[in-house]
């Protein structure tokens, strides 16, 4: 840990992709014209058959993947996080979700950082846009390798599917690379008294390495790690919350309708727990540098163990 | 005409400077649109750079709003900030961000960066003008790869309707985009979407074609269309070069978006000095 991963989250997507429409010729790619970013191009590069440029269209894109899904093919619809869900959302309803369409939506540069291009291209609305939704299910890997165990799922699933990743080298792999993925599991990478983190995506490896730095200072947290989030994996949480008197949660996401949102339907329905939500805060976000922009928002690893050391303090002198 | 001339290579040397110092930004379509910037802020455009807010000013909506930087360096020149904020450009707590937002920086009239919504707000300011019985005009810059978006036709059809004649659209139209289709052209890549006065005429609208390097000749069309007695909207296809004015840059899809190196950066201003 703490070393930057090899590599990015958007590569093992291109290869990954790759390799899946190389397997099953049903599969085909839709580019919103963002392949050489997205890194959707390697799969034109690899396999052109099976690589297909929509434009600067992305309403009209995911509208011809719900007809493509029709017909028995497996499109894998990739776009910016921002533009595929708030440019398409009403085609994702209609054509998508309301007909439970085997489409494989993907949101690149999800979340913060992308690349320095400001709030237009932040996505902190997608989970909560596609949580929303009856049919979909919705993955938010923590790594790269993680990124290609989900994709695999996906492609073995049939229904809708929203695949949130980052852009960047995340942190290097998370613990127990051994793991199995499965569609509504959560993992465990570390365990505590009194406080339960609670993170999805990339937000997870500096979750990680803070609940490291407050080991190394003798404080013990659990720490969860969801890359689904939804099915949500309810047992695990109502299980923290039984166990623990505070829950975190910690997404790279609007605070008021994310993935903490989801997690406290859960608690207050089934067993009411302390929680503090951590994420993006009610305003609009800015340009600035990958670590400039996370530590604006309390992200970073660094502020995230004054935080959760923080939290931690008052849990236990209460 | 001189001046439009070197207020362009003045823009593009800006557009240049800035992407290199701050290491980021979009460079091929602000090169590309550079003339048409110039001259609409030097010359066809009434607006009071130290009244940005003055009513009756023309309005300016860049559609592409990826291309921000050209008009941030644009709106420095023509003295609606100090030239030196550019080195701000993109950096936290900038007022010049990387897309344009209206609630950061006086003088721009609408935030954008997501393709296809500038066009429509455009259409709103045309309307606002006829209701209000204002005499501004309104400018929106578009781009060609933008154009696939939907939003663009509905944007179209309803400016038509209107007889939006106070509405001028120019197509940056460069035949490339971010990525684009696979082509036999010499970078690889183009935007193939040859006919774009042919659609616009479709849509009822009043279409001129230009060669959008020509400074002369935008004035001119320019000029000409905004006195044209009829109520139409109007489009002007401006024939462009992406990366126009630095020669490793133009037509190649790879400027885009990229960032110079050093040499690249010498060689890059050099080519401009020239102008
Ligand atoms: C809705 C939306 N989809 C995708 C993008 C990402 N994007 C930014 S610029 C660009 C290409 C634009 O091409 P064009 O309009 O031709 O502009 P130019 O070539 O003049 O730079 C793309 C796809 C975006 N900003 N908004």
């Amino acid at each position: 840990m703490g070393t930057t991963a090899s590599k990015s989250m958007r590569n093992v997507f291109g290869e990954t992709l790759t390799e899946l429409t190389q397997q099953d010729a049903r599969t085909v790619a839709l580019d919103g014209d963002l392949g050489n970013s997205t890194r959707l191009a390697f799969v034109e590069k690899e396999n052109p058959s099976a690589f297909l440029q929509m434009g600067i269209a992305e309403q009209n894109m995911v509208g011809v993947a719900a007809g493509l899904a029709s017909c028995g093919q497996i499109p894998w619809v990739c776009s910016f996080g921002a533009f595929i869900s708030r440019r398409a959302y009403d085609q994702i309803v209609v054509s998508v979700d309301q007909p439970s369409l085997n489409v494989k939506l993907v949101g690149s540069y999800s979340g913060l950082l992308t690349s320095n291009t400001g709030k237009t291209h932040h996505s902190f609305e997608d989970i909560a846009m596609m949580t929303l939704l009856p049919n979909m299910v919705v993955l938010s890997p923590g790594d790269a390798l993680e990124a290609r165990q989900a994709m695999e799922a996906m492609q073995r699933y049939d229904g809708p599917v929203y695949l949130r990743l980052s852009r960047d080298e995340t942190l290097d792999i998370l613990p127990g690379s051994d793991r199995k993925f499965a569609i509504g599991k959560s993992y465990q990478l570390a365990s505590g008294q009194n406080v339960a983190c609670l993170s999805t995506g990339a937000m997870t490896p500096r979750v990680y390495e803070a609940v490291q730095n407050l080991q190394e200072e003798g404080v013990h947290v659990t720490h969860l790690h969801f890359p689904t989030i939804k099915p949500l994996d309810e047992q695990a949480i109502v299980a923290a919350a039984r166990q623990h008197d505070h829950l975190i949660t910690i997404e790279e996401h609007f605070v008021a309708h994310g993935f903490g949102g989801m997690v406290s339907r859960v608690t207050s329905r089934d067993e009411p727990v302390r929680m503090t939500r951590i994420g993006i805060e009610d305003a609009y976000s800015q340009c600035g540098k990958d670590p400039e922009l996370l530590d604006e928002h309390g992200l970073s690893s660094d502020a995230l163990t004054e935080r959760l050391r923080t939290i931690y303090e008052q849990v236990s002198s209460s | 005409m001189d001046q439009l001339i070197m207020h362009a290579a003045g823009i593009r040397k800006g557009v240049i400077e800035t992407v290199y110092q701050q290491k980021q930004g979009h460079v091929g379509g602000p090169l590309s649109a550079a003339d048409i910037l110039s001259v609409l802020y030097f010359d066809i455009m009434t607006i009071k750079p130290e009244d940005p807010d003055w009513p009756e000013r023309d309005r300016f909506v860049l559609s592409k709003g990826h291309s921000a930087i050209g008009l941030y360096v644009t709106l420095a020149l023509r003295g609606y900030f100090p030239y030196a904020e550019l080195a701000t450009f993109d950096a936290l707590h900038s007022r010049l961000q990387a897309h344009p937002d209206m609630t950061k920086l006086p003088g721009l009239d609408m935030s954008t960066g997501s393709l296809g919504q500038g066009i429509s707000s455009g259409v709103g300011m045309a309307l606002a003008a006829k209701r209000q019985n204002k005499a501004y005009k309104t400018y929106v810059l578009l781009g060609d790869g933008e154009s696939q978006e939907g939003q663009v036709w509905e944007a179209a059809r309803v400016a038509e309707r209107y007889q939006l004649g106070n509405l001028v659209v120019i197509v940056d139209a460069n035949n490339l985009q971010q990525y684009g289709w696979q082509s036999d052209d010499k970078n690889g890549r183009d935007t193939p979407d040859s006919n774009h006065g042919a659609k616009w005429k479709a849509f009822g609208w009043n279409v001129s074609e230009v060669d959008g390097h020509d400074i002369s000749a935008l004035k001119e069309t320019l000029q000409h269309i905004t006195s044209a007695p009829d109520g139409k909207p109007k489009a002007v296809i401006a024939h462009t070069v992406k990366g126009k004015g630095v020669s490793f840059m133009e037509g190649n899809f790879k400027w885009h978006s990229n960032v110079p190196t050093d040499e690249e950066f010498e060689h890059a201003m050099s080519e401009l000095e020239e102008v």
